[in-house]
């Protein structure tokens, strides 16, 4: 494979780090409110979401973006609400993903308006390219190859896409998934500590942890702040994704992946997400100013029907 | 024949389960209700040594029934299958799909992404989710139970996300071998890709239909397979095992709303 143009590091990969000022002997810590997390994000970011449809999305953090006056934002995302509510907001300028979906319900409203609206530069990959696209990212080479791809319209739609001929005796022609590098990470996990170490104790990590890799910040939310002694230990610790230095930011919020599921906690809110796919077009104001413009995490929680409520939707049965 | 003691849906998911039949040790998946009755079906009376999800994160040792459980149910898991193992599983071939794409075209290419032109489409739906991957690497059957025109298109798909026999899609005019498209089961019939070159084949008739029937509402020409017969009744085992193990919530009655009837013949 020949160097590219500038030479094999002209995207910076072993460009030196400045050196970290001193930690100190203090014990880190990496608390943030969510208004801080989102507050560091920039007009422009690419920005990858983790959780998957309509399950263990930051939706606290997304909400946050939405009252921000943040724009053109590239997200990366296997989508649900996350990227509706984004699409809805306007914050949109690139989507790259491979489907958008609230599981149950099978099509995102706000999504399709977008979409069918050409309202952001469309992105659309086989979501195994995206998870190699990430896990590039992470390996900080410019590309994974792979045979996804090849002979569909992925790559007629996504001329950005090249493809390479293996070095070796086959000569095989695959295609280079490009990597997806992340400025910036949201996750929502179910505890962590102030450090940034986490467990997620929901069935399916999905791809959180190439998320963290592929962002140079990843930001959390959790369920629970633990100490260091409860997060994780011996029983938990394969339930940890990705290590700290991952993280630059952690903050607490129970239920903050409602309306979609938090397990073990929550199920889906199926009915919030009709409520929510519902308010298309001119109902979206509505829905903005009932669930969205609100004055902290509380309000949003009675907006929705309280803790109870939300604890006693189970897990939806597939 | 009066009156068939079976319903279309019924005949459709045991039609279906024939896709597994000799694939061995894989995971069978069928995405949406018919194509997964179908899999569990295939699991319990064809082929015991399918692997199976419970549809979230983990292998299950027998299918999880449809719908709404008895209290205290527990799946018998044997392993576990998030979505990202699922990739690795799939990318080595062990596995076959069943799927249900909006639009279909003469090359077996399918799609689920957008209706109409691509940058404003008429109809944004899901997008390609891993019809490009899966199609390369694995062997995928399709339930279409809409049987139109709309459904069957005339040239390409919209959108290619599944990806088919298409020579000009081949510039070396080499597929690769691990492109294996298989049954496709409709209202009104059974097809396979054994016709000369891959064309679309109808391989059994529904009870009831034509095969002028099913061309007329198919974009495209249509192969037909030797000594055509009738899609075979469900067996009283098959429908048994359907009926009481893998669907006591009926969620089946819904596929077909207002045209249910298996047998179809006046």
């Amino acid at each position: 494979m020949e160097a590219r143009e500038g030479g094999a590091f002209a995207a910076g990969y072993l460009t030196p780090r400045p050196a970290l000022p001193d930690s100190g002997s203090g014990m880190l810590d990496k608390r943030m409110s969510v208004e801080e997390i989102v507050g560091r994000l920039k007009d422009g970011m690419t920005i990858g979401i983790g959780g998957w449809g309509a399950r263990r999305k930051p939706m606290a953090l997304i909400r946050a973006v939405v009252r921000s006056p943040l724009k053109d934002l590239a997200i990366v995302a296997y989508g649900g609400p996350d990227v509706g509510l984004l699409c809805a907001a306007g914050k949109v300028r690139r989507l790259v993903f491979g489907f958008v979906s609230l599981d149950v319900l099978p099509l995102d409203m706000h999504y399709r308006a977008a979409r069918q609206a050409g309202a952001f530069e469309c992105w659309e990959l086989d979501e195994g390219m995206v998870q190699l696209g990430l896990r590039a990212a992470g390996m900080r080479v410019s590309f994974l190859p792979t045979r996804v791809g090849l002979a569909s319209d992925v790559l007629r739609f996504n001329p950005w896409l090249r493809t390479v001929r293996s070095p070796y005796e086959d000569g095989e022609e695959l295609v280079a998934m490009k990597a997806l590098t992340l400025d910036a990470a949201l996750l929502h996990v179910t505890e962590a500590d102030q450090l940034g170490n986490s467990v997620i104790l929901s069935p399916d990590p999905f791809f959180d942890d190439l998320f963290a890799r592929a962002a140079e910040h990843t930001y959390l939310t959790c369920e629970r702040l633990v100490p260091t002694s409860v997060v994780c230990g011996r029983e938990r610790a394969r339930y940890n994704a990705f290590e700290r230095s991952c993280v630059t930011g952690v903050a607490e919020v129970p239920f903050g992946a409602h309306p979609t599921a938090g397990i073990p906690g929550y199920g889906i809110d199926i009915e919030h997400l009709a409520e929510y796919n519902a308010a298309v077009g001119d109902g979206f104001a509505g829905y903005r100013q009932k669930y969205i413009d609100l004055a902290g995490h509380a309000a949003y929680l009675e907006s929705v029907g309280g803790a109870e409520r939300l604890r006693a939707i189970r897990a939806p049965v597939f | 024949m009066a009156g068939s003691n079976y319903t279309l849906a019924e005949l459709c998911i045991v039609a279906a389960a024939e896709a597994w039949r000799h694939d061995g040790e894989v995971l069978a998946s069928g995405i949406g209700p018919v194509p997964r009755m179908a899999a569990s079906l295939a699991k319990l009376t064809i082929n015991p040594a399918l692997l199976m999800t419970d549809a979230e994160a983990f292998l299950v040792a027998k299918p999880v029934p449809l719908g709404r459980r008895q209290d205290g149910y527990e799946p018998l898991i044997e392993g576990w299958m998030p979505y990202a193992r699922t990739f690795e599983l799939l990318w080595r071939g062990r596995r076959h799909a069943m799927v249900g794409p909006v639009q279909v075209d003469c090359y077996g290419q399918s799609n689920i992404s957008v209706v109409g032109d691509y940058r404003r489409p008429k109809a944004a739906l899901l997008g390609v989710r891993g019809f490009p991957g899966n199609t390369y690497h694995h062997p995928n059957s399709m339930f279409v139970p809409t049987h139109t025109t709309r459904a069957f298109v005339a040239g390409e798909v919209d959108m290619v996300g599944g990806i088919g026999y298409n020579p000009a899609r081949w510039p070396r005019g080499v597929m690769p071998p691990w492109l294996d498209l298989r049954l496709i089961v409709t209202e009104l019939c059974v097809m396979d890709f054994r016709g000369p070159a891959h064309q679309i084949r109808v391989r059994s008739l529904h009870p009831g239909t034509s095969f002028e029937q099913v061309q007329d509402n198919t974009g495209f020409p249509l192969a037909i397979a030797e000594g055509l017969g009738e899609t075979p009744a469900p067996t009283p085992e098959a429908l048994m095992v359907l009926r009481e193990v893998i669907d006591p919530n009926n969620v089946r009655a819904g596929v077909f709303k207002g045209r249910s009837a298996g047998e179809r013949r006046a």
